[in-house]
């Protein structure tokens, strides 16, 4: 057989059926749903009188718009608690799993699948939100669906799907000292444009990403999709069979030792070929930050907000005229210069143990800024939240004066009371920095957990590898 | 699905690059748990002043442009968000058909389950479109999928390509669900051989778990 990538060898796993000049009909292993994308494709299933094919293949979890404050309060908001009420009876009825608000399992649908062991190497798993790339970080084909295709998938089990052209994304060298996974995926995004990976899938190699932890491939994989491919994947190792070992959905014994064995002949072979390769050179990287209104509009900490007059392409300098007015930034200004209303760290980029960890080590025994209205920790899970109690990390949180929440999509998307208001500016470890998504009118700079804590202690940002964190990534 | 065949209507356009799902649908309008009456709130944050007021710059506001079911747009068109609640509210809007040079992926899948005709031309091609809409007030296209051009009534002829099974699919208004469902033979074939059930080796509190 010629030599396969590791996309080539799952797609062709679950190939259900195939015809010349079709799409191909794939199986789907894992089906993720939550409230903000789910409602509208049981309607669909019900009014067409068809029955859910496998529901115990679908997970639900109830993270886009829960409260991350006291949730034995009612929920005030009666559109929200129309969405819960729906995901709940549409559960019930379908007998599909439920991680409801009150579960101690319950959080971000892209943290729970992964830290749950229902995440595994060599699936197919979809959900409604295109953050599913994340699941990639394990060796899985994970992409985010329409409204349309959850309630196929629901259905039928299946998806019809065009094959995708591979993208080899090569890092070359090692991870330089304050320069985290984040950085890594926004310094690839910066040289690919939003718009890079349309139609691709992408497999991140090279000595950098297999020294990441499990955290930090899915921190990558994460935003695989604001490079504009669905996918992005990590070959499964070492580090993910003992990230998945011991967790409740990931089998034991014997069977994960077979398990074991069909995941480690996933990795690429040697040989294959990808469609494009993108190549990364480690030692040039540093910490990044947006400065733009999507993630392509990057930079290092130590550069100044670009002058559009230097782009090269007309339509790129009227879109950077564009976001600067957005953004209220004056071409030239050092980005240290930057100063920042709220701090958000959290959502399904960046709300891990380890992302906690290190932010907690940047702030221990130091103080928000005074000038900072706000600065939030919100964990991805119930589980990363009692993991950072069980570790301290709260109380050394609260002592610096963040505030400390519950577990959910809070501030990445503002579909909670969690948002920033008109104007304010915000360092954010979330995924997208578009228009009003934190807030209307709100203006979010993408960055890493490190450097959102070090900028919240300051009020504006600052080389986080000009200080020395004892311990940190 | 409503069928796409051939469509003529006036054109509106929308001269922004990388325009994502999050401008068309902004996220408080995700809360709804219908599929209707995103029209109304497409491009909210643009479209409207404090209070609902439209905003006279943005050209969907343009009386010129009023009743306009042809939208043209920049490259990148639909990026981010894997909501669908966008090309519901492009539809719901009246817009039958989008001219863009390129567009997200996932958003271009959504628009085909929803009978919007989501059209890729040249850069150039779309350059010479937003100078034909501007020029001329109530400038009109026809776009006739089954032809695969767009057209005008100066001369304007410019043919497009379209996946053949995504052409068809659209042209009939077949049901996807409906297709795949021809296949459950093979659905169960693979489910016997291939398929593996979750397993919970530790109790997890989740509701509705049958294991």
């Amino acid at each position: 057989m010629a030599p396969r990538t590791l996309f080539e060898k799952i797609w062709e796993a679950h190939i259900v059926h195939e015809e010349p000049g079709q799409p191909s009909l794939i199986y789907i292993d894992r089906h993720l749903i939550h409230e903000g994308t789910s409602p509208q494709a049981f309607s669909g299933i019900r009014a067409a009188r068809r029955k859910v094919r496998q529901p115990q293949l679908t997970f639900a979890a109830m993270d886009h718009s829960v409260s991350t404050k006291n949730r034995e309060l009612p929920v005030l908001d009666a559109d929200a608690a129309g969405q819960f009420d729906a995901l709940t009876h549409n559960c019930k009825e379908f007998g599909i799993n439920l991680f409801d608000m009150h579960s101690k399992n319950q959080g971000i649908v892209h943290i729970i699948g992964p830290e749950l062991g229902i995440t595994q190497p060599g699936q197919t798993i979809v959900c409604g939100d295109s953050h599913t790339s994340t699941h990639g970080a394990f060796g899985a084909l994970a992409f985010g669906i329409g409204t349309s295709e959850i309630e196929h998938v629901l259905a039928t089990q299946c998806l019809s799907q065009f094959h995708s052209k591979t993208m080899k994304v090569e890092f070359v060298g090692r991870r330089p000292r304050g320069v985290t996974a984040k950085d890594m995926i926004l310094a690839v995004i910066g040289k690919i444009g939003i718009a890079g990976g349309n139609g691709h899938v992408a497999e991140f190699t090279g000595e950098a990403v297999r020294g990441l932890s499990m955290e930090g491939r899915m921190t990558m994989c994460n935003m695989t999709i604001e490079g504009g491919a669905r996918a992005g994947m990590v070959a499964p190792d070492d580090t993910t069979f003992a990230y998945l070992e011991g967790r409740p959905f990931v089998p034991r014994g014997r069977d994960f030792v077979l398990a074991v064995d069909f995941w480690m002949s996933l990795p690429t072979d040697a040989g294959a070929k990808y469609d494009t390769t993108v190549t990364i050179d480690m030692d040039r990287l540093a910490p990044m930050i947006t400065w733009g209104t999507n993630p392509g509009m990057v930079t290092q900490v130590t550069s100044r907000v670009p002058d559009p007059k230097s782009f090269a392409d007309p339509v790129d300098q009227k879109a950077a005229e564009r976001a600067l007015a957005y953004m209220d930034l004056k071409p030239g200004t050092r980005m240290e210069d930057i100063a920042l209303d709220r701090i958000f760290i959290g959502s399904c980029t960046n709300s891990r143990i380890e992302d906690l960890r290190n932010a907690a080590k940047v702030v221990a025994g130091k103080h928000v800024s005074k000038d900072v209205k706000q600065a939030l920790v919100v964990p991805g899970s119930r589980r990363v939240k009692a993991q950072a109690e069980e570790e301290g990390l709260d109380k050394l949180f609260l002592a610096a004066g963040f505030e400390w929440r519950d577990a959910g999509c809070s501030m990445c998307i503002g579909m909670n009371d969690d948002v920033l208001q008109s104007g304010e500016r915000c360092a954010s470890t979330s995924n997208r920095n578009f228009e009003g998504r934190q807030g209307k009118g709100g203006r979010t700079h993408l960055v890493s957990p490190l450097m959102a804590a070090a900028a919240a202690i300051e009020g504006h940002f600052v080389d986080i590898r000009d200080w020395d964190v004892d311990g940190a990534e | 699905m409503q069928p796409f065949i051939k469509h003529t209507g006036l054109v509106a356009p929308l001269d922004r690059v990388n325009v994502d799902t999050d401008q068309m649908v902004p996220k408080q309008f995700l809360k709804f748990l219908t599929r209707e009456g995103y029209g109304r709130v497409l491009f909210y944050d643009w479209r409207y002043l404090p209070g609902e007021k439209p905003n006279p710059d943005f050209p969907l506001n343009f009386p010129r442009y009023k009743g306009a079911s042809i939208l043209l747009a920049r490259a990148n068109f639909g990026c981010g968000s894997s909501r669908e609640h966008a090309p519901w509210a492009i539809q719901d809007y009246g817009f039958h058909a989008i001219l863009a040079p390129s567009y997200a992926d996932i958003f271009y899948n959504n628009c085909f389950k929803n009978g919007v005709l989501p059209v890729t031309l040249s850069n150039e091609q779309m350059d010479e479109l937003f100078a034909r809409t501007e020029k001329n007030e109530g400038y009109r296209v026809t776009v006739d999928l089954e032809q695969r051009i767009v057209t005008d009534d100066q001369g304007l002829r410019y043919s497009f390509t379209i996946d053949p099974f995504r052409r068809e699919c659209l042209l009939k208004g077949l049901d996807d669900i409906g297709l795949t469902l021809m296949h459950e033979p093979d659905i169960s074939k693979y489910e016997q051989t291939k398929l593996r059930m979750p397993v919970m080796y530790e109790q997890v509190d989740v509701k509705f778990h049958q294991s």
